[in-house]
This record gives structure tokens, sequence and C-alpha cells, in this order.
């Protein structure tokens, strides 16, 4: 297939991970311990279990799969208020599909919509914006969620909804805002991260510019990276060329997507409608200053937790979780101690198990045979399979 | 048919020239479900006019098949049983009609069985416009002519508004294995060769599509098809068929891992040798969908001797309905109940089952 194949290219793979392996040994930090290189989206994390690209890279160099899943940072409090929403009588509480099976204290958006809540799963927020057009006599909710990729389709229904006075139509807002976290990741004293492969869809919006704190101050490379095998790769590459040189920049390796100064409409859009939360919870992390989005005042009438009584309690995570440690790249997700026992995909207890992005998820699911084989006494992870 | 007792007391004048009522009403209502005057002028107007087969005319409570004839093709009888709910009915490609033969059709094809025999039960929606049930009944007629199946025998409900999605069917099918022929799920060995009938995916991403949600315009029709002639030129070349099941709901990955389990083997699929059209691999690609787990409604999955592997490939492409047949994987000893998916990207990974249904990515 046109423009998907040429970046899957095993020819071209191997060669780059023979370029990896021929740069490893002049990181003078690989010499004592795996570098640890954060791709902060899920994204990448979807892509890196599904090519299995581990599998090409030496033991020297192992990926950490960050805090980038907007699905698996989702508290259980959230979720909550979701169901609360989606069982008022009059909702057609609307969502993307993913989302439909995250856990909450009691049951999941899926479980809800069994129960008799009007749930549906839409593609986009202007379906949601139609339904409400369609359905006057209802009060639709969209379950606004994701990091600045998905703000700005958001930010635009709502301006939409209100330049055609749709009154019924509201949303719950849990976007997020990767930056505060990447930061609050990188002063957690627990973390040995060595460089980064930044988010190619969020910086397609907001540019590359708002990545440079973290190589001018925390003396980290990041490089922003697109999504097919190669990119992944190539990127992981630019980051070691900058390990090796002693450099530490933010680079672009997904120039064909991502402009150097993001997407000005989409971010005039996000301007117009949101505004920062002081701070916001993220399951496992906690509370991070500044790291989420809310409607501004003049849309109250749109807000959802404006409009309706949302129960907004804050719920702890399960004890014996500890997907906070797995997001910061501590421990490795079959390291936890309730993995592929309590939780699996099938019952999830942390989040990280529910979405494909989830690396929790991603492990049990793809490469299941590894960790057996690693329980079983040897020392690698991501081996291929024999 | 649970009326026939009504024609007993017609006068005989009436029955020496059978004239089948006509339905009246534009639209189901309960009555039609009822066992009066409507029900009867439903059956005989849609369904017998669509479906005329002596068995079927009789308008029995049952229908009564001969011994002989079944026995003459085989020593053992393959009987199974699928209901069909899809939303839309209709999608290019097929209807809820086609599904519902071709589905039946398939199940008893799996075990190498020659399907003879089908029951029609249908639960409709009252206010489901009769046209919309003539179309359903006129593509069951086609699907079981092709597919050279008779349905002998049937049921009517009618539910009130709300109480079901507009017409739910139910198929239950007869077939005769062949002597000698011996299909399971446990047959695998390590060695044997895995193959496919053609493109995969193609009936899961047209009902994605035809849905309508997605402002995706794609040219994707159902492979809806019967695959009961297919399989028996597959036997007739004499191969070794260890394992055959079609790949429906769950799609290829769960068939694979079925086989996996059951025969308490390791299956290795090559991705680049699976057959895609570019149009679905596109539609995956967009929504975030992995067309292992897609569903078919025309294609099978079959695990085969090693050396009659070429010969049963050869035989596939020769048939209409196999002709992208392909050679995706092979089988071997361990890990055991495991497929693994080797990337055409050079890793690998394990393609395990579904945990619920397959959801489309946030982004």
């Amino acid at each position: 297939m046109k423009y998907v194949d040429e970046f899957r290219d095993p020819a071209k793979a191997r060669h780059l991970a023979a370029e990896i392996r021929a740069l490893l040994p002049q990181v003078e930090r690989a010499q004592q311990r795996p570098l640890q290189i954060m791709e902060v989206c899920g994204g990448h994390t979807h892509a890196i279990f599904r090519y299995g690209i581990q599998q090409l890279l030496p033991d020297a160099v192992e990926f950490v799969h960050g805090p980038g899943c907007p699905v698996c940072v989702l508290p259980m409090g959230r979720v909550d208020d979701c169901v609360a929403l989606a069982e008022q009588p009059q909702v057609i509480f609307t969502t993307f599909g993913d989302a439909m099976r995250v856990p909450g204290s009691k049951k999941s958006l899926l479980r809800a919509k069994a129960d008799g809540a009007d749930v549906r799963m839409v593609y986009s927020p202007l379906d949601a914006l139609d339904l409400a057009r369609n359905h006057p006599d209802r009060e639709v909710v969209f379950f606004a969620l994701g990091f600045e990729t998905t703000m700005p389709s958001t930010a635009l229904t709502v301006l939409q909804a209100k330049a055609d006075g749709i009154r019924n139509f509201s949303l719950f807002c849990n976007h997020i805002t990767i930056i505060p976290t990447i930061k609050a990741i990188l002063d957690s004293p627990d973390m040995h991260i060595d460089g980064f492969l930044g988010p190619g869809h969020v910086s397609m919006v907001i540019g590359i510019r708002p990545f440079t704190f973290i190589a001018e101050h925390y003396r980290r490379p990041l490089v922003i990276a697109g999504f097919e095998p190669l990119d992944v790769l190539q990127a992981l590459w630019m980051v070691l060329k900058q390990l090796v040189a002693g450099r530490s920049e933010v680079e672009n390796q997904y120039g064909r997507i991502v402009p150097e100064r993001g997407n000005p409409q989409a971010l005039a859009a996000i301007q117009q409608a949101f505004e920062l939360r002081e701070f916001f919870e993220w399951r496992g992390l906690g509370s991070i200053d500044h790291s989420g989005v809310r409607l501004r005042p003049e849309f109250a009438a749109y807000d959802a937790e404006r409009k309706f009584a949302v129960p907004n309690l804050k719920i702890a995570d399960p004890k014996a979780c500890q997907c906070g440690e797995v997001l910061k790249g501590v421990i490795k997700p079959h390291q936890c101690k309730v993995f592929g026992s309590a939780c699996t995909p099938e019952t999830p207890l942390g989040s990280l198990m529910v979405s494909s992005e989830g690396a929790c998820a991603a492990y049990f699911t793809y490469q299941r045979i590894d960790t057996s084989r690693l329980r079983a006494g040897t020392t690698r992870v991501e081996g291929a399979v024999a | 048919m649970n009326d026939q007792a009504a024609t007993r007391v017609l006068p005989a004048a009436l029955e020496d020239k059978p004239r089948r009522a006509r339905v009246q009403e534009t639209t189901i209502n309960l009555a039609h479900g009822g066992g009066g005057r409507a029900m009867r002028a439903l059956i005989e107007d849609v369904f017998l006019g669509a479906f005329a087969n002596p068995v079927l005319e009789s308008l029995e409570d049952q229908a009564v098949l001969p011994l002989r004839e079944l026995m003459a093709q085989g020593d053992r009888l393959a009987f199974t049983t699928d209901s069909f709910v899809v939303d839309p009915l209709f999608f290019p490609g097929g209807d809820i009609g086609t599904l519902a033969v071709n589905g039946t059709v398939n199940d008893l094809a799996m075990s190498g069985a020659v399907p003879l025999f089908l029951s029609c039960s249908v639960v409709l929606e009252e206010g489901l416009p009769v046209e919309t049930l003539r179309r359903v009944a006129d593509s069951m007629r086609s699907a079981a002519a092709a597919a050279r199946v008779q349905i002998v025998t049937g049921d009517t409900k009618v539910v009130e508004r709300g109480a079901a999605d507009k017409i739910f069917i139910n198929t239950a099918g007869i077939g005769v294995v062949p002597h000698g022929v011996a299909i399971s799920a446990r047959a695998a060995r390590a060695g044997d060769v895995v193959l496919v009938n053609g493109t995969l995916g193609d009936h899961g991403a047209a009902i994605l599509v035809a849905r309508g949600q997605l402002a995706l315009q794609a040219d994707l029709a159902s492979d809806c098809q019967p695959l009961a002639d297919l399989v028996a030129s597959m036997l007739a070349t004499g191969a070794d068929i260890r394992c055959l099941r079609d790949a429906t709901r769950g799609g290829i990955a769960t068939v694979l891992n079925e086989f996996a389990q059951s025969s308490g083997v390791c299956i290795h699929l090559d991705e680049a040798a699976l057959p895609l059209r570019p149009e679905v691999r596109g539609a995956c690609e967009i929504l975030g969908l992995d067309p292992l787990y897609l569903a078919n409604e025309g294609k099978l999955v079959a695990v085969v001797a090693p050396a009659d592997a070429e010969r049963v490939l050869a035989a596939m492409r020769r048939h209409p309905a196999g002709r992208d047949a392909a050679v995706v994987g092979h089988v071997a000893a361990a890990p055991r109940e495991t497929v693994i998916l080797h990337t055409g990207f050079g890793g690998e990974r394990i393609v395990d089952m579904l945990v619920g249904e397959q959801l489309p990515r946030i982004c």
C-alpha cells in the first residue's frame, strides 16, 4: 500500500538496526546498564509491539513505555463520573470506542450500556453533535478525551455547537496535556530515562518548541517520531547519535507531518475553547499541576461538569497496581505484582492493561512467551520467539 | 408450519385448486405471527413463493427426509445451527438472507459434509416492511440454489416493536459426511501447512463501512459465499486435509488459535503472505483494527499435510471461491497452543484470542 509499505521495509529496518548496534559501544552510559529510551506516546508503544521492533535491537537499549495513552492514564473516578452521566435518563453518552472498556470503581461504560444506559460509540465529536441535532429532546454528552491531538476537533465542535445555537450538547472534558507530565516524570527521583521519542501527532498540533526545556534544562535528547516502524527506528538512531556526540537537542524525525510551529489554526481553536485546570489527576501518576484543560467560562453551557451533577469523587488506584512505576520506567510490566495473575486484559485492574496502547496489555498480548521465559530464569524480556 | 390443520377443514373444491394467499398489508404486524389467516398468507406468499420445494409445500409440522438418499452420499450426518443478526440488513456483497444460508452451509461444509437441507426460523419486528422480508427471502432462495440445498422447514414469529431489531434469522442444517473423510480441529501436526482461500476481512470491513458512521468511501463488498463446492474439490484431490474451519466472527486469528489449542501445537503465520485487499488494509490502518480479527463470510482456513499442500492449493485456485488462495503459514510443535505472526517488518508477535470486541482506537 502506498505511503505505508515504504515505512515498513524489512531490509531498511535491518540496516538501521545494524547502525544502532554500531552506535551503542560509543555511548558511555550504555556500558554499565541498558539505555532507557522513553516513547512518550501510546501510538509508538503500539507500533513497537505490533511490529516486533524491540526484537531487532540489542539488549543494551530498551524502550520505556510512557504515559501517552490517554485511555490508560484516566483515573477511576473520572470513569465513575462518565457512568454517572451516562446513567441519567435523558442523556445519550457518546465516546470513542476504546474508552468503553476502562474499568471504573464499579463498572465500565460497556457494562453501563449493558445495564441500560444509552452509551454510543462515535468516531468524531462531530458525530456526537449530529446526534444532538437529531435528538433535540435528549442531552448528548461527548466524552472528550486525549492530548493535543484530539483537542482541536473537540474545540471546533464546541465552537460549531455555539455558532449553531445547539443547546442539548455538552462535553465531559478530560483533555490532558503532555508537557507537564513529561516534566513530572523527569523530576521523579527514581527515573533513569536517557532520551525520548517525542509524540508525533501531539507535535503536529503544538510544534516542536514546547519540548526544548527537556533538552536545555534536563539535558536529555528528544526526537519527535512518526508511527511507522521505520520512523521509530530512525528516531531511535537519531537519539543515539545525540548521545554519542554528547548533545541534547530537540530534533524532528517526523518532518513530513510535524511543522516546527505546529498548526496555528488548531492552536487558536484550543486557545479559544479551553483553559488550563490548576491540576488534573492521572492514573498511576497522581495529581499533576496544569496537566488538564477545561472549557472556558463563556462555554459553560457546553460543559457537562457544570451542566449536570457529576459526583467528582477521587478513587484511589487499586493498591496492588504498579501502573505508576511502569509508566515511569522503574519496572517493566511483567515485574508488576499482579501482572498476568489478578490483572489481565479480561479483568484489568490497572488501565495499562485495558487499551491495546497500554504497555501491560501489549506485553500480555504480544510478548507473553518471552515473559514466561524470563520468569523461568533467562534475562531477556523481548528476545525473539524461538 | 404450525397451522397446517387449517387446511384440513377447507372444502375439497378449494383443495383441488391450491391458490396461494397473498399478504394484504405493507408492514408486518403481530397478526403475522398469530397463527391465523394473516400468518398463513405470509408463509404462503413470502416463504413458499421463494423456497418452493415439495417437502416444504406439504406444510407439515416437520420435514420428513428419505434416509436412503442420505445414506447414498456418506455414512455420517453433520448437523449444525446458527442465528443471524446483522446491521444493516443489506450491505454490498450480500444481506442477512445470504448470510443465513451460507453461514450454515459453510459450517456443514467444514466437516467435509455435503450440505443438503436447511431450516429457516425468522423472528420479525412489528413494523418491518413486507417488501424487506420479500427481498430477504428472495436472497435466501438464490443462495440456497447456488449452494444446492433445500429449505425444507421453518417458523415465523413476530414480536412487538423494539423487542427485536427488524429481522433475526436462525437456520439449522443437515449434511452428509462422505465415507473416509475425518476433519477435526484436533488433527494439526508439526510440519503441516496452513492455507486460506482468498482475501481476508472483506466482510467485516464492508459491514463497518456500510454502517455509514465513518466518513469513509471504499469499494468494499462482503465475501459472503458458499464453500461446500470448494471443499469438495479440495477433498477430491485425495489430500490429507487435517483441519478446516470458516473464519467468521473473530477472523482467522480466532480459528488459528482454536486449531493451536485443540491440536496442542504452535501455528506460525507469515504476514507478508496474507492476502489482503488494499481497501481493507486501508480501512484497518485508519481505524486501528487488525484484519486478522475481522469477520469473513466466505473464507476458510485449512491445515493440510505438507506433501499435499501444493496439490490442494492448485485445486483451490482452480475453483472460483479459491482464486486468491494462498499458503499463509505452517505448524510447529512448540510453543504449544500459540499463534505467532512473523511481521512483514521482520519481527514477531503473538496473535492471541480477542478480549471482547475489537474497538477502534482513539488516535
